[in-house]
């Protein structure tokens, strides 16, 4: 058996190893990709005051901080009993939508492009960023790097910084917007429309009339069927900063919808001795280990799962491009993991359709930004679409509001389970195909991982220490045979 | 608590009023345990809280900070400024998990010697209850 | 033109924010990368740690390091990088200060392993599995790092030349930094890049230096008077223990100050400095009143340390 490990595995946002076990017969026998890092967010947010969460949890992640800070405010909302003003909401929503597009810039074009438009083949040293706007043109390249500047603007605007970001209080936020600063955001919205537009022009160009890669995304080498979930509206669309949860099955029936009051009843998380993030699974189906379809208690989130686990978009742009993917696709729910950047393209343009609409509202500009708490509940929970998938922030607090227990459970460990099983099911058909296991087939391995866009700086919130050793001894099916124990 | 254990306390002594008075406590022959280095200050209001913290982290057992009563300070408003200070230095302390009672302001004049005695004899005796601190040991994981 | 700086950058026990604070740099990034051969950088480049192994000594010119240290890992890479650099920089306030990761020096390890992988709710761990630094599987063996008691900053593990502070470091931090090592003017070593004087200097609330406080509010408890001082009216802001240099970012969308800069310059800790400071605006001479006043302070310790416990004159907590 020969060990195969990729480390770090890079363009990705936190640390992570690939473990690739080959047997002698050149067959790859499993793939475990290990997060080696925790930073332990949960235990030193007790004895916090809880409105100070909003900016402590962002660092969980400054690739996207944002969503840490709505999903912090939103359970300290309810910690408070208190909504926040419908102008707040919006200010809110309006900073959350430029997050959205700017972190998806980032992802797409720094992350992701560099597989398609650099190439798998190219040399390392030109597959990043870099090389991406060697490709596409210095000009190109400028207008990537303002736009993504544009949307952090936006953020900036209204929230003080534009990465850790401070607007958030409970009953609403900390600044109002000015007539100037929504005459600006305006500007860049529209433009930022202009290049959502633009970017899915790129992705049709480069990708969809590249019948390679158009065969790549549609083979089986990068297939997983696992359930899909997200937040809706009442009417079931694809919402970011609020509705319910909604979980559809392999057959894209759904099964559960939930709010986030209930979330414990619906998802549990399952550990692993050989990683520190913990896997995250559907609690009415159990802990069903590494498996994908009829059985499996796994969850796809993100751009992909959440245009699964919705029935449409709210804005018409983005809407047509929903229908023409699952069109081209022939299938809902999508299997097909490398369409993840498809589905984030298609985000990006309804995330600049509703920015637009949000900003041509006249109340934002009200002053009526925060409600008072009048008392303290004592728990909240919020939930958001993370960029990268369904986000939880679960706070349970003193009569002072000082926190005594958090629980947070990222959108990355969501995909954890489905990161894993696609790198499972890629590594073994890509080495049977060509025989043996090189740097090509490694870089299309790693592909497989980013088209998830994880975050494992999110992913890794907590942070343990050595321990006593518990081995888990699992035979060839994976059941557990033995437990070592040294404690 | 072991029994031969010896606090080590660190005292900050305002020269116009507390180090006289404990000046008195020695020349008058008043008996008080040895386990105090005092440090002349100019003033209580001198005392800076990193003194206070220093003085924890680099293994002293317990803090005793003295200077004139209110209305009586050189500076007018140095011991008002201690005053307010105090609570808000045993409040850190005990959120870092250092325990109230090592930490003491106390107003002792010029012929007060007696009264010092009788401070440090306290302190002493409820840090040393207490145990030893071992800040320096504590620190050490994290150097 | 002269010859090209070799770059490296490392995310260590960080949020990546640092990361994306280089990337927020915009049009300037391509500056970096005409005058920088970069020679890793995880997040956006495909070398790997075994590409770094194998440079020779010092022949990385510049290498920003950003993250705390907590693991096995971290560590060995942060000696790797220091043996790897001419110049060594901690970059933000996580490798410069311990940052927010390392507030969990208020715990011990023990709790937090207890707290994340057993106790919280969503958790199904009946067996009490924590991860282990090494895990056979039927197919062979698996190692992850060894996570250490607790966190320190990067001068706590080697020698570091210069620190870059902020949360992530700002624009105009990073311009000025990279100026420096562009033109080869460098500061003295030791050097932290960011303003002369404590953020209270440069922030545009208004200051009467007037004793006046009688309660302290948390934040959200009531709507504060935008153009005066927040600690004048009660907001605990950590302005006067603080370094200059970021341009009151949080203050100015009406937040208070945690002291992402770290320590002004005359300021060894953060927490001594802050309780002079709030001393001062207490009005009240009565023990009994100033009792009942700073009881509404709520966690002075996550408050006054939140950037920089592993750094502070007491590291942790008991
Ligand atoms: S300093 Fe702040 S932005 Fe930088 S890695 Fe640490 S938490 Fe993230
Ligand atoms: S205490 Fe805070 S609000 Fe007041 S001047 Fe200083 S930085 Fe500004
Ligand atoms: S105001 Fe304080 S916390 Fe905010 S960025 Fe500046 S130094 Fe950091
Ligand atoms: S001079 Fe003694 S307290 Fe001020």
């Amino acid at each position: 058996m020969k060990k195969i490990t990729i480390d770090p595995i890079t363009r990705l946002e936190g640390h992570g190893k690939i473990d690739i076990f080959v047997n002698d017969a050149d067959e790859v026998e499993n793939v475990y990709l290990e997060i080696p890092e925790l930073r332990g967010f949960e235990k030193f947010c007790e004895g916090r005051p809880v409105e100070e969460l909003p900016r402590i949890v962002p660092k969980i992640c400054g690739v996207c901080p944002g969503v840490h800070h709505m999903a912090s405010t939103k359970a300290v909302d309810m910690v408070f009993g208190v909504k926040p003003t419908e102008t707040a909401k919006k200010l809110r929503q309006i900073f959350y939508q430029a997050h959205n597009i700017h972190s998806h810039i980032a992802h797409f074009y720094a992350l992701a492009a560099p597989d398609f438009i650099v190439g798998v083949d190219a040399d390392k040293s030109s597959r990043n960023i870099l090389g991406v706007i060697a490709k596409v043109g210095v000009e190109t390249g400028k207008k990537v790097i303002e736009s993504r500047a544009k949307a952090q603007k936006i953020q900036a605007m209204l929230a003080g910084h534009q990465t850790h970001v401070v607007m958030g209080l409970p009953g609403g936020v900390s600044k109002k917007m000015t007539k100037e600063e929504r005459e600006e955001a305006k500007r860049y919205a529209a433009e930022l429309l202009e290049f959502a537009k633009f970017t899915n022009k790129i992705f049709e160009d480069v990708i969809l009339k590249n019948k390679a890669y158009v065969d790549l995304i549609l083979s089986d080498t990068y297939e997983t069927n696992l359930y899909s979930m997200g937040l809706v509206d009442e009417n079931n669309k694809m919402n970011m900063y609020d509705g319910k949860v909604r979980v559809v099955d392999t057959e894209g029936k759904e099964v559960y919808k939930f709010k986030e009051i209930e979330y414990l009843d619906y998802i549990a998380e399952h550990v692993e001795p050989w990683t520190y993030l913990k896997f995250p699974y559907l609690k009415k189906i159990g802990w069903k280990g590494f498996t994908d379809g009829k059985g499996t208690s796994l969850t796809l989130v993100a751009p992909l799962g959440r245009l699964n686990a919705a029935d449409g978009l709210t804005t018409p742009l983005a809407q047509a491009e929903y229908e023409r993917m699952y069109k081209t696709l022939g299938k809902k729910p999508v299997t097909k993991m490398l369409a993840q950047h498809w589905a984030r393209v298609i985000e990006l343009l309804y995330f600049a359709e509703n920015l637009v609409e949000l900003l041509n509202d006249d109340s934002i500009l009200s002053d009526d930004i925060r409600n008072i708490p009048q008392e303290v509940k004592g728990e909240g929970i919020g939930i958001v679409e993370a960029q990268r998938g369904t986000l939880i922030h679960h706070y349970i607090t003193d009569e002072k509001a000082m926190v005594k227990k958090a629980n947070i459970i990222v959108a990355t460990a969501f995909n954890y389970g489905a990161m894993t099983l696609t790198l499972k099911n890629a590594a073994k058909k890509l080495a049977k195909k060509e025989g043996k296991i090189d740097d090509k087939i490694l870089n299309m391995i790693e592909m497989a991982f980013r088209a998830f866009d994880p975050c494992f700086g999110c992913a890794t919130h907590s942070l343990p220490g050595t321990m006593p050793l518990i081995v888990k001894i699992k035979n060839k099916k994976g059941e557990v045979i033995d437990i070592i124990r040294r404690d | 608590m072991s029994e031969n254990f010896e606090p080590r306390i660190v005292a900050f002594l305002c020269r116009w009023c507390s180090y006289t008075g404990a000046d008195l406590a020695g020349t008058s022959r008043i008996k008080y345990p040895a386990n105090v280095v005092p440090i002349k200050v100019m003033c209580s209001g001198r005392v800076d809280p990193t003194f206070v913290l220093k003085a924890f982290a680099d293994g002293a057992d317990g803090v005793l900070i003295c200077g004139c009563h209110p209305g009586d300070c050189h500076y007018d408003i140095g011991n008002y400024n201690m005053q307010k200070r105090a609570p808000l230095i045993s409040k850190l302390l005990k959120e870092m998990g250092i325990e109230e009672k090592r930490f003491r302001l106390e107003w002792v004049s010029a012929s007060e010697g007696d009264r010092f005695a009788e401070v440090v004899k306290e302190i002493t005796e409820e840090v040393r209850n207490l145990g030893p601190l071992n800040w320096k040991e504590i620190k050490e994981a994290v150097k | 033109m002269s010859a090209k700086l070799n770059l490296a950058i490392y995310w260590a026990g960080s949020c990546g924010g640092c990361d994306v604070s280089i990337l927020d740099i915009n049009e300037r990034i391509l500056d970096v990368a005409q005058n920088c051969d970069i020679k890793f950088w995880p997040i956006a480049m495909d070398f790997k740690l075994s590409d770094v192994e194998k440079y020779a000594d010092n022949s990385i010119d510049v290498c920003l390091f950003n993250g705390c240290v907590r693991n096995s890992e971290q560590e060995h890479i942060a000696k790797l990088l220091r043996k790897k650099s001419k110049i060594l920089v901690a970059f933000g306030s996580c490798a410069y200060l311990g940052g927010i990761p390392g507030m969990a020096n208020f715990n011990k390890k023990q709790e937090i392993l207890d707290r994340v992988y057993v106790e919280a709710q969503s958790v199904e761990n009946s067996e009490k599995i924590f991860p282990q630094p090494h895990t056979k599987v039927a197919e062979g063996e698996l190692e992850i790092p060894v996570f250490h008691d607790y966190v320190k900053s990067l001068k706590q593990i080697v020698d570091v030349d210069y620190f870059i502070p902020g949360c992530p470091p700002t624009t105009e931090i990073i311009n000025t930094a990279l100026n420096a090592i562009f033109s080869g003017k460098l500061p003295p070593k030791g050097t932290v890049i960011a303003g002369k004087k404590n953020l209270c200097e440069e922030c545009p609330k208004e200051k009467t230096d007037e004793k006046k406080v009688k309660k302290f509010v948390r934040p959200y408890q009531v709507i504060f008077d935008e153009k005066k001082c927040l600690l004048e009216q009660g907001i605990i802001c950590i302005g006067p223990a603080t370094i200059g240099g970021c341009g009151a970012r949080c203050i100015s969308a009406n937040i208070p100050c945690r002291g992402c800069f770290g320590p002004a310059l005359d300021v060894s800790d953060i927490g001594a400095k802050m309780l002079s400071a709030v001393a001062s605006v207490i009005d009240s001479n009565d023990p009994v009143e100033i009792e009942k006043i700073i009881s509404e302070i709520p966690d002075m310790a996550g408050m006054f340390y939140r950037f920089t416990l592993p750094v502070s004159l007491l590291r942790r907590s008991k």
